[in-house]
């Protein structure tokens, strides 16, 4: 599995697309920076793109990759190699490029700026790690979408459609049964369904880091104990990790019985 | 020769006559009792109390003297009641530790109680174990300085507060460094007073609270980690200047709470990371200038009846929320503030944004009516919608703007 992981790994860090997220990231970091000479609010900015660039690029990445190097595949399905060793080393070849040029684009410019010295910098490892995390997700969700359909345009679409769905229609549904149902005690709801959201997942935790004086507000006991402890954290945390492995099992799961 | 020494002569007649007896009070003196020592003094003498700890309750100054303490003595009240009651003008209080004042329900027990008493002064005082700390009741032109007050209040039916102000005027409180009591500060129906530069922190419920109270001041205060910073409740005239509100969290915490308050002054105030900002409800003609709102949850929030109230030049830094508004009118001036969510250019370059800007968000609207919804805050929708409505306000009141939002933050 490491051969493949290496050689998909390589196989992309040669390519231009890895150069193109690398530099838009640095770009990025560098015109935040200088542009705005404010470490906190670049902070925030940053989150906002993160959150919704990161899943997008991680699905129609992860996509564009299953299908472009599918004879290739085909080629080492041949082999005496077991199927989830290809696929596993494949996603992790291309979910590891993408944190890579994530980390480093984001990380440089602000190592630059003076980040060590910096009190942002928790709230900006948090940044990278959550970021990171998305990475994970949203390409092992695109690899199972590539891996259920032959069809590339189709693919493509659903792929798509998860990342709009996730990113703004389910907020949107989350927010009218929020408030359709603001009679009754919600805070517990409205908890679970942020866990079953990774880009709501990874923004909650981004708010405890630089929202919480808004967040202790809610009067709810389970809210607060949620955010005023480490228990919002560490539940976040698992419930991230969870989500990678989930897809990732469907992945190897989906990956055995299929017919090439 | 004669004339130098008949000027010595009577240099000492005068100060014998006018300079009067210092009493020492120690363990192994004549006098060990400071009860004892206040019996045997006249008017205007010292007692000079030594290094030590003196068991004593109940102790009444009823004459104009200056009690001192040397090397901080202590008096322990252990717990039975009442330790200083002052019923005298001109008394000074200065270098005592006092502590273990009884708790009572039905009395409010004091470390040093005033009482219709004119002149004094207290300062230099360590208070700890206390239920109330300095109480000044009907007492006018005191001076409250330097003193450190420690409680350990855990809850509020059984606390007192730190420094209790009632029906008093003219009193000057200064350096003081108040903790874990009920209210830091307190004044109640007290007037003309001026309270500077004390640190007020871990309070259980206010860090300074006025209530009734008029043409009072403060400034360059510090008020950390309380219930609430500062109440100023049902009061006039009140100027707060230079002081910093800091990390006042939970579900009913306030960096300033305003309640029924006309024409105040608010000016160069820094209020960070609160909950909530400055809580404003039926406050009328009060200038906000110059302040500093940095990473509040809501920087303002307007509960409503607030009328002709003018915010300018003031800092709004990363809050979750700037202004927080429950009705459609608005009767408020905002102009000239900075606000670092604002997204417009500058084309003519003379420091003042070309396009209005709009503090009320959309968001702000729903979190008021569903708390809950808080947990989308920051999320890419709410971003939409708040948009939408910025582009054509629906349930925002379309006269709150500011209309000349300045592109670099304002300085003074």
């Amino acid at each position: 599995m490491l051969k493949i992981l290496k050689y998909s790994f390589f196989d992309l860090m040669r390519s231009r697309w890895s150069y193109v997220y690398f530099a838009f990231y640095l770009l990025l970091g560098i015109v935040l920076l200088f542009l705005n000479n404010d470490l906190s609010k670049a902070v925030i900015t940053l989150m906002n793109v993160i959150i919704v660039l990161v899943p997008l690029i991680g699905t129609i990445f992860g996509v564009m990759y299953y299908y472009n190097s599918k004879e290739f595949t085909e080629l080492l399905l041949a082999q005496p190699l077991k199927r989830t060793t290809i696929f596993l080393g494949q996603y992790l070849g291309v979910a590891l490029s993408l944190s890579l040029s994530l980390v480093l684009g984001l990380g440089l410019p602000f190592v630059f700026y003076g980040l060590f010295k910096s009190n942002a910098i928790w709230d900006f490892s948090l940044l990278l790690i959550t970021g990171s995390f998305l990475t994970f997700i949203f390409t092992a969700l695109a690899f199972n979408i590539a891996l259920s359909n032959e069809n590339k345009i189709k693919g493509f679409g659903y792929a798509i459609l998860l990342w709009l769905f996730l990113a703004v229609i389910y907020d949107g549904l989350f927010l009218m049964s929020i408030i359709l149902f603001e009679d009754y005690p919600l805070d517990k709801m409205s908890l679970m369904g942020t866990l079953l959201n990774p880009i709501d997942l990874s923004r909650t935790l981004i708010l405890l880091k630089l929202d919480i004086s808004a967040l202790l507000g809610y009067t709810g006991a389970v809210f607060k104990k949620f955010f005023g402890t480490d228990l919002g954290l560490i539940i976040s945390f698992a419930a991230l990790i969870l989500w990678v492995i989930l897809p990732v099992s469907r992945i190897m799961y989906k990956s055995k019985r299929k017919d090439f | 020769m004669t004339r130098a020494f008949i000027f010595l002569i009577s240099l000492f007649l005068i100060s014998t006559f006018t300079f009067a007896d210092t009493i020492e009070v120690c363990k192994t003196c004549n006098l060990s009792s400071i009860n004892e020592a206040i019996a045997l003094a006249k008017d205007h003498d010292t007692i000079l109390i030594k290094k030590g700890t003196y068991k004593e309750y109940d102790i009444l100054i009823d004459k104009p003297l200056s009690i001192l303490g040397e090397g901080h003595p202590v008096i322990d009240g252990n717990l039975k009641g009442e330790i200083i009651t002052i019923i005298a003008d001109n008394v000074t209080l200065d270098g005592l530790s006092i502590i273990n004042v009884g708790i009572s329900y039905t009395e409010d027990f004091a470390a040093v109680r005033v009482k219709k008493a004119k002149n004094f002064s207290i300062q230099n005082l360590v208070l700890e174990n206390l239920f109330f700390g300095i109480y000044i009741e009907k007492s006018h032109y005191g001076k409250v300085i330097h003193n450190k007050i420690i409680g350990d209040a855990v809850e509020e039916h059984n606390s007192g507060n730190g420094i209790h102000l009632w029906y008093s005027s003219h009193i000057e409180i200064e350096h003081n460094y108040v903790q874990h009591v009920r209210d830091g500060i307190y004044l109640e129906f007290s007037d003309d007073s001026f309270i500077r530069n004390n640190v007020s922190s871990n309070n259980l419920r206010y860090g300074l609270h006025f209530m009734f109270s008029n043409n009072d001041e403060y400034q360059d205060n510090t008020f950390e980690s309380n219930g609430a910073g500062v109440a100023v409740m049902f009061s006039k005239n009140i100027k707060m200047l230079s002081n910093t509100f800091k990390e006042n969290w939970g579900s009913a915490s306030y960096g300033l709470l305003l309640k029924e308050i006309n024409d105040a002054e608010i000016i160069g105030n820094t209020f960070e990371e609160n909950t909530i900002g400055i809580n404003i409800e039926g406050s009328n003609r009060i200038i906000y200038k110059h302040n500093n709102f940095i990473n509040n949850g809501w920087a303002v929030k307007v509960r409503g009846a607030c009328y002709t109230n003018s915010f300018t030049a003031n800092n709004f830094l990363y809050n979750s929320f700037d202004i927080s508004y429950n009705s459609r009118e608005n009767d408020n001036v905002f102009d000239g503030n900075f606000w670092s969510s604002y997204s417009g250019y500058d084309l003519d370059n003379n420091g003042i944004g070309d396009v209005p800007y709009r503090p009320v968000k959309l968001f702000s609207y729903i979190v008021n009516r569903t708390p809950e919804t808080i947990i989308l805050l920051r999320s890419l929708f709410i971003d939409l919608i708040d948009f939408s409505e910025k582009v054509s306000p629906v349930f925002t009141p379309d006269n709150l703007i500011d209309q000349h939002p300045l592109i670099k933050k304002a300085e003074w």
